[in-house]
């Protein structure tokens, strides 16, 4: 094992570097949607508990259980893990902490480099005179890597490998790297935020045009606010607030595990842990609801929202909106929108780094720099073909498999495993020792009973996900005997690829059965690929442990 | 906007400014602890 010399510069750095690891393109694309389709203002109350009862607590479990793991030399989940719970195999839920940062950054950067590419178009006026469909059609066109926008051979290539690349020299400066990067970004990030956020609550009705004669900002808020109390008692929403608490923070990736294992014993992690936590939050629920829905109400009108919201909003319509604003303030809000995006993508980026080069410097001795650079290139390989069959839904599948169930099922399995078999007693120790705030007990009942419930329920909502997300009614179907339907995009349905072979029984045009027997092999292909990575990071880690039973470290 | 929305607006955003305010203001005032810490940025500090 080599001793690492790493630590944190101060502790505002380490707050905004896990803050910045779970602010990400979701706080400003995900939630006002999820907000939007789940009941506008009604969704915040059930949002605002599911972060009380299981956000918080697995930010608990997770900086305490980094901050133990690190007590022993460990900073990646498979040690850290094998510290807390004596066992052979429990090591092996710990490759999930690795394997899911090198699948999500190998799509997440394809992303990011989107923002970059963002940045440099709405600085040189690329987007100057397009109509609505012109700017959208401009991103179809990007990612269509055949097809240049620019006269740049490549472009989204080399914007993805420049990204890559600016991530690796970051990692390859350590800790340091990272945390500088975070006392850059994030102020940045929230200076930005308030700013756009402030013309989305002063837009008003000034954006009202011939074609859209009724936009009108405050419409868009009115809707995100009102709360419909009805959509309370409608389980999906639940399960969207449910689901949004659990991917804005970041956990079950592996990287605060990581983050928090620099900590020496005695220093605090629970106000730590909460101040990251609501940074996040004011980032998502002041900012994050006060800039895309608010803005393109103000010029599109509440119905185009609502029948248009979605990630692809912030790409291939923002920048149209933009353009109302003038020149000069089209490209100044087109560089702080999408430099916003950037930072915000950046720092979680460099987040999903550092869990790989922690077990590589752990177990083999290996430097930063060649940690960073191995990334970098596992992250390439792996990148590759979601920038190449972007639209034969490589993408799709990375982020389905990886950036979805992968964190629901280690998250799950990480909360069991410390409330039940780690145990409450040593947790709650762990948890509270060197504590600058008084945690309170019933943190100790929520930590060992109710999070473990919600995300047991989530994992099996994924599982059973039932058609056209209807819960309520799918349940009065089950107990009236008429069974449970469940939707294509339930794990079950997923692994079997339901929802293209449907696709493919009624396809009739040779074309469309062509395209869609091709998305097939692409998906496959994705599968194998994730699959590979699982298996490698799981042979380093049976390695790792032969290395150390022959060194006499190993926990047998 | 509609008073009811205005109130769910101030109500929330405002309980979540306050309480990351009131987090960072107690990180920022509580005393660090005593060498050797965590943070390499006060290693020279002498307490």
């Amino acid at each position: 094992m080599s001793q690492t010399n790493e630590s944190w510069g101060s502790r505002i750095g380490l707050i905004l570097a896990m803050a910045g690891n779970a602010v990400g393109l979701g706080n400003f694309l995900r939630f006002p949607v999820q907000a939007v389709q789940n009941g506008g203002g009604a969704f915040i109350i059930p949002y605002l508990v599911c972060f009380l009862l299981m956000g918080i607590p697995l930010l608990f479990i997770e900086w305490s259980s980094g901050r133990f793991g690190g007590k022993f030399g460990n900073h990646s989940t498979p040690y850290i893990l094998d510290s807390m719970v004596k066992g052979r195999v429990l090591k092996y839920i710990g490759v999930f902490g690795i394997f899911t940062n090198i699948a999500v950054v190998s799509y997440y950067a394809y992303i990011e480099s989107w923002t970059m590419s963002y940045v440099y178009h709405s600085l040189t006026g690329t987007f100057s005179g397009m109509s609505q469909s012109e700017v959208a059609g401009f991103f179809d066109s990007y990612i269509d890597i055949a097809h240049s926008t620019t006269g740049i051979p490549y472009e989204a290539v080399l914007f993805y490998i420049l990204c890559l690349t600016i991530n690796v020299y970051i990692l390859s400066k350590g800790l340091k790297g990272v945390e500088k990067v975070a006392k850059i970004g994030m102020p940045l990030l929230i200076l930005f935020g308030i700013i756009l956020a402030a013309r989305g609550y002063t837009l008003g009705t000034s954006g009202a045009s011939e074609t859209f004669p009724d936009a009108n900002a405050w419409d868009g808020l009115n809707f995100l606010w009102t709360p419909q109390y009805s959509s309370l008692l409608d389980l999906k929403v639940w399960m969207a607030a449910a689901g949004q608490i659990f991917f804005t923070l970041s956990v079950g990736m592996g990287t605060i595990h990581c983050y928090a294992a620099y900590l020496k014993s005695k220093d605090d992690v629970a106000l730590n842990a909460v101040s990251a936590g609501f940074m996040n939050e004011f980032v998502e629920v002041v900012l994050g609801s006060a800039i895309v829905i608010p803005i393109a109400a103000g010029y599109l009108g509440l119905d185009w929202v609502l029948n248009n919201a979605g990630f692809g909003m912030a790409f291939q319509t923002m920048p149209y909106l933009f353009q109302q604003w003038g020149p000069f303030l089209a490209a100044m809000a087109g560089f702080m929108w999408f430099g916003l995006l950037f930072f915000a993508g950046i720092t979680s980026s460099l987040a999903m780094g550092t869990p790989w080069m922690g077990f590589m410097r752990d177990e083999f001795g290996w430097s930063s720099n060649k940690g960073a650079w191995t990334f970098g290139a596992l992250a390439l390989i792996m990148g590759l073909p979601t920038v190449f069959f972007y639209q034969q839904g490589v993408f799709d599948e990375y982020d389905y498999w990886a950036g979805t169930v992968s964190l629901v099922v280690f998250a799950m399995m990480e909360t069991i495993l410390f409330s039940w078999i780690f145990g409450m007693k040593k947790g709650w120790k762990e948890i509270t020792d060197g504590a600058d705030i008084v945690v309170p007990r019933i943190y100790k009942f929520i930590i060992k009973f109710i999070t473990p419930v919600m995300l047991i329920v989530v994992f099996l909502g994924s599982v059973f996900a039932p058609k056209d997300n209807d819960w309520s009614g799918n349940f009065k179907s089950l107990f009236s005997g008429d069974g449970w339907a469940l939707s294509n995009a339930s794990i079950i349905k997923t692994i079997s690829q339901s929802g293209l072979k449907e696709q493919l029984a009624v396809a009739t045009d040779p074309m469309v059965i062509e395209s869609l027997n091709d998305k097939m092999f692409y998906i496959n292909m994705a599968r194998i690929m994730l699959m590979g990575l699982f298996i490698f990071i799981s042979l380093l880690v049976y390695l790792a442990f032969n290395k150390r039973r022959k060194e006499g470290r190993a926990t047998l | 906007m509609n008073t009811e929305a205005l109130i769910m607006l101030i109500g929330a955003q405002g309980v979540v400014i306050s309480l990351m305010c009131y987090f960072f203001y107690r990180v920022l005032t509580t005393p660090p602890n005593p060498e050797p810490d965590s943070y390499s940025e006060n290693d020279d500090v002498v307490r």
